[in-house]
């Protein structure tokens, strides 16, 4: 079998030849002639078939020419040059960087692109006197790279981008190097005689320098501490503002009366150290977004009915739209308002809000609910609500979603903290009173000793560095996650929630099943090239395997919308589709034909059978879910009705709860109410339908058969081949705990070390600018090593299967 | 031996003039995006065709396939 030139798929039996290279459609053909023809096809050379099958794109994008929303899409627009940014899924290679890089050499009126290749965007600049949005667009979607034009962007707020921890480590970095470079004389205590007479100068620099770390860059650590301390809790960031303050004060007090250097470089180090730990725990996966709501998903505009005067169509903003307008919905187009169906046949694709993978067939008069897709002709709705009224929309107003969670408040660094800060200050006061007897002169030297030394870097160092290695392990097994919190709390989960249809069932393995008479060749030869000729998504599946048989051109081909299909090839004509439609059923059909999803097969000699879709569940359920029962209470929560119970109940073998008919928002509430009850829940689920529970559960996880095209808002998203394993994901989470509480263990040593130093008042700045970096540094090492040694306990899929 | 000070300034002003470069870059967005970069750099130098009509011709071969695929 010959595999496509320019997508990669395989040709199946109509391959197209085409200049000695083999193509699956004329679509990959045509984007193939393109590029070749404009010397372009280096594009082949730098990865193998690199390209995108394109999808038709004609009239879809009309909205691009209405003025309004051309103003929301663009960047810039100035005259001759206008800066437009789009977000293109299909990027993946180095090719793609590379021919739309080069935008311009098939169409000079595009200055020039640049592709954002993590974020998969891409910024182009173009001159709008010679082309416009709509054709910009257009040229994308000819070479298979279709943005994603989505309600999001339009109230796009300003994409700034929060560098200032760049700036934070920039600059206590800075400071770090120089401060530590002008205290090298008074690290070997040269007795030099110029050296000593500038001493002063050298000191009053290093000041200089620890001004702007303290300033500027711990800025965070005081007002998180002040925040923390208001709210009567004593967080981490509590002893950190502790210590640097002292560190600082004492510092100046000693270089202005020239007693002293001071302890300046392991000031700007261990705010240097300490950033460095919030930036490698920064891990973010920029293509993913963890935020999305329905506005992702929703179109921008929509084709609108002029009822007044002659019929016009006029494309509008989504926002625009007011009740008793009329509005237009072509084949495979979202729903975006509530509406009435007034004229054509919706055959609705509710999937996306609830799951159900079966499409609902609505007829006119009958209210059609936002966010489905048409499947079929087209649709014509007359609006009963604005699009912030609809039903879908009144979720998102639901509480769960404005309130922030607090991860900090239960952390475990928070935890040790409070222990720990109250100890130092125990220690602190304790040996000042004993020094008030001995030698009462070296008092404040001994009290700002301990502060300084049991300034907890390394502490604060653990979790950061522990939950940062995690989680790059994690991304690294396509179970992408928030941030670090989420790991903290995967590991206290003790109820485990699933969404049954696309969590537990796998969209894609559909099993089909005959029932009937079989068929003989000639007639199953005309079923696929019936089949071939319809686009619903059951003929689509249907039709993927027949893909053997030979296909002929049919003589006369029908379909109706919602009901099915009929083909003609001399005079032997077939008709697929529902029973009302096929219309021949025997009743005893019938009881086996209401449970499932089902394509009925007639010719003209009369009933032949049916083939019955069954939704598979994943593989590997049964060992996950009897590895999760170990620690976990699970539960399933379905939108379906209780038809699959019984075959669920013989896949899993430990105990499960399960309830059916569960509406979104009952969902959301039996996870409250578990919550309510005490438990830590994580609940797994797909489709919008889950996303107020996602939200509302401690650790929402989305599973996503591909993570670059739709997850609700989330804490994670799993990639749906790595579902089994799941229970080696939340392992490691219990395990990175237990290394935070290893490499506690290992700080609070290097603390004992310092102050025994401090207590005897010996602490010198040598000693301290040594110990310091050095704690910081094997607790990396130690965090590290044990993260990794953890993680590559989790197999490769390869292994696994 | 007061030569130490103008030392000392030199190396002040060149660590700021490093330090300078770093903010510029970082406002500059350089940091925005580390892995492109990385890729683009190694595609091949093409060689430069002076054909002053060749921006016409290949906008004449693309709406021809526009046309042909709207067909």
């Amino acid at each position: 079998m010959e595999s496509c030139y320019h997508c990669g798929d395989s040709c199946g039996e109509h391959a197209l030849a085409h200049r000695s290279r083999y193509f699956c459609c004329n679509g990959c053909k045509t984007v193939y002639d393109i590029l070749h023809e404009n010397n372009l096809s280096y594009y082949y050379d730098l990865d193998k078939s690199p390209g995108t099958t394109p999808k038709d794109f004609k009239g879809r994008f009309d909205y691009l020419d209405n003025p309004e929303i051309k103003a929301k899409l663009l960047d810039f627009d100035e005259q001759a040059t206008q800066i437009a940014s789009f977000t293109i899924p299909a990027i993946h290679c180095s090719s793609c960087i590379w021919v739309l890089e080069n935008l311009s050499k098939l169409r000079p009126a595009i200055k020039s692109t640049q592709v954002n290749f993590p974020e998969k965007r891409v910024r182009i600049t173009y001159n709008a006197e010679e082309i416009s949005l709509k054709e910009v667009v257009e040229l994308l979607c000819m070479l298979g790279y279709e943005p994603v034009i989505s309600l999001e962007d339009f109230n796009k707020k300003e994409r700034k981008k929060d560098r200032s921890l760049i700036y934070k480590l920039g600059i206590a970095g800075f400071a770090f190097g120089n401060i530590m470079f002008l205290s090298f004389p008074e690290y070997f205590e040269v007795e030099e005689f110029w050296l000593d007479r500038y001493k002063p100068v050298f000191r009053a620099l290093m000041l200089i320098f620890s001004i702007p770390v303290v300033v500027y860059s711990a800025r965070h650590y005081f007002i998180s501490a002040f925040k923390s301390l208001r709210s009567r809790m004593l967080n981490i960031d509590v002893p950190i503002t502790l210590g640097i303050l002292v560190l600082f004060l004492r510092s100046c007090y000693e270089v202005i009366t020239n007693t002293g250097t001071g302890f300046f470089d392991s000031l700007a180090g261990l705010v240097f150290f300490l950033l460095l730990g919030k930036f490698f725990q920064q891990k973010t996966y920029a293509y993913l977004s963890f935020e999305r709501d329905y506005k992702s998903y929703f179109p921008i505009a929509v084709t609108r009915m002029e009822t007044e005067g002659t019929q016009r169509e006029s494309q509008i903003p989504v926002y625009e739209i007011k009740p008793q307008d009329r509005i237009l919905i072509r084949n495979g187009e979202l729903i975006p308002v509530d509406g009435i169906l007034i004229k054509g046949d919706g055959l609705i694709d509710y999937s996306f809000v609830t799951g159900e993978a079966e499409p609902v067939s609505k007829k006119t008069g009958d209210t059609v609910f936002a966010g489905g897709k048409q499947q079929g002709g087209i649709l014509e709705l007359s609006v009963t609500k604005a699009v912030e009224q609809s039903y879908l929309t009144q979720l998102w107003s639901n509480e769960v979603f404005q309130k922030e969670r607090k991860n900090e408040l239960d952390s475990l660094t928070t935890k040790i903290s409070k222990h720990f800060t109250l100890g130092v200050l125990g220690i602190a006061l304790a040996s000042s009173l004993f020094w008030w007897f001995v030698d009462p002169s070296k008092i404040l030297h001994v009290f700002t000793a301990v502060l300084i030394v049991a300034c907890p870097c390394a502490l604060a160092l653990s979790a950061p560095f522990t939950l940062g290695n995690l989680l790059r392990i994690t991304g690294k097994h396509k179970f992408y996650l928030k941030d670090a919190g989420v790991l903290e709390q995967l590991a206290a989960i003790d109820t485990v929630v699933f969404d049954k249809t696309g969590t537990l069932t796998s969209a894609s393995k559909e099993a089909i099943r005959y029932s009937g008479e079989s068929l003989t060749e000639h007639e199953e030869s005309l079923l696929t090239s019936t089949l071939r000729a319809s686009n619903h998504p059951l003929s689509r599946s249907l039709y993927s395997m027949f893909q053997d048989y030979r296909i002929k051109v049919l003589d006369d081909f029908e379909e109706e919308p919602g009901l099915g299909i009929t083909g003609t090839l001399k005079k032997q004509e077939i008709r697929v589709g529902s029973y009302a439609f096929v219309n021949a059923l025997p009743p005893e059909r019938q009881q086996l034909a209401d449970n499932h999803t089902s394509v009925h097969i007639a010719t003209q000699t009369g009933y032949k059978g049916c083939y019955t879709f069954q939704s598979t569940y994943r593989s590997a359920l049964k060992s996950v879910f009897r590895e999760l029962s170990k620690n976990a209470e699970l539960v399933i929560l379905s939108g379906d009705n209780d038809s699959e119970q019984s075959k669920l109940n013989r896949l899993v073998d430990v105990p499960v709860a399960m309830h059916f008919n569960q509406k979104p928002e009952d969902k959301l509430k039996f996870i409250k109410s578990l919550q309510q009850q005490g438990k830590k829940v994580m609940m797994i689920g797909d489709g919008l339908n889950d996303s107020g529970a996602l939200a509302q559960s401690d650790v929402g996880i989305a599973i996503s058969e591909n993570v670059n095209v739709f997850s609700p808002a989330c804490d994670g998203i799993l990639d749906a081949s790595r579902f089994e394993q799941l229970p080696a994901f939340m392992k490691l989470a219990r395990t990175g705990k237990r290394v935070i509480k290893w490499s506690f263990v290992l700080s609070l040593l290097y603390n004992v070390v310092g102050l025994a130093l401090a207590v005897s008042g010996n602490l010198k700045p040598v000693y301290a600018a040594i110990l310091m970096p050095l704690s910081s540094i094997s607790i990396v090492a130690f965090t590290t090593v044990c993260t990794y040694y953890f993680g590559s306990s989790i197999k490769k899929p390869e292994e696994v299967e | 031996m007061s030569i130490i000070y103008m030392l000392l300034a030199i190396s002040v002003v060149v660590a700021l003039v490093f330090f300078a470069a770093f903010i510029f870059s970082v406002r500059k967005g350089q940091y925005d995006d580390t892995y492109t970069p990385s890729v683009r750099m190694l595609f091949e130098d093409e060689l430069v065709k002076k054909t002053g009509s060749s921006a016409e011709k290949n906008q004449q071969s693309i709406t021809n396939h526009s046309d042909r695929k709207s067909k």
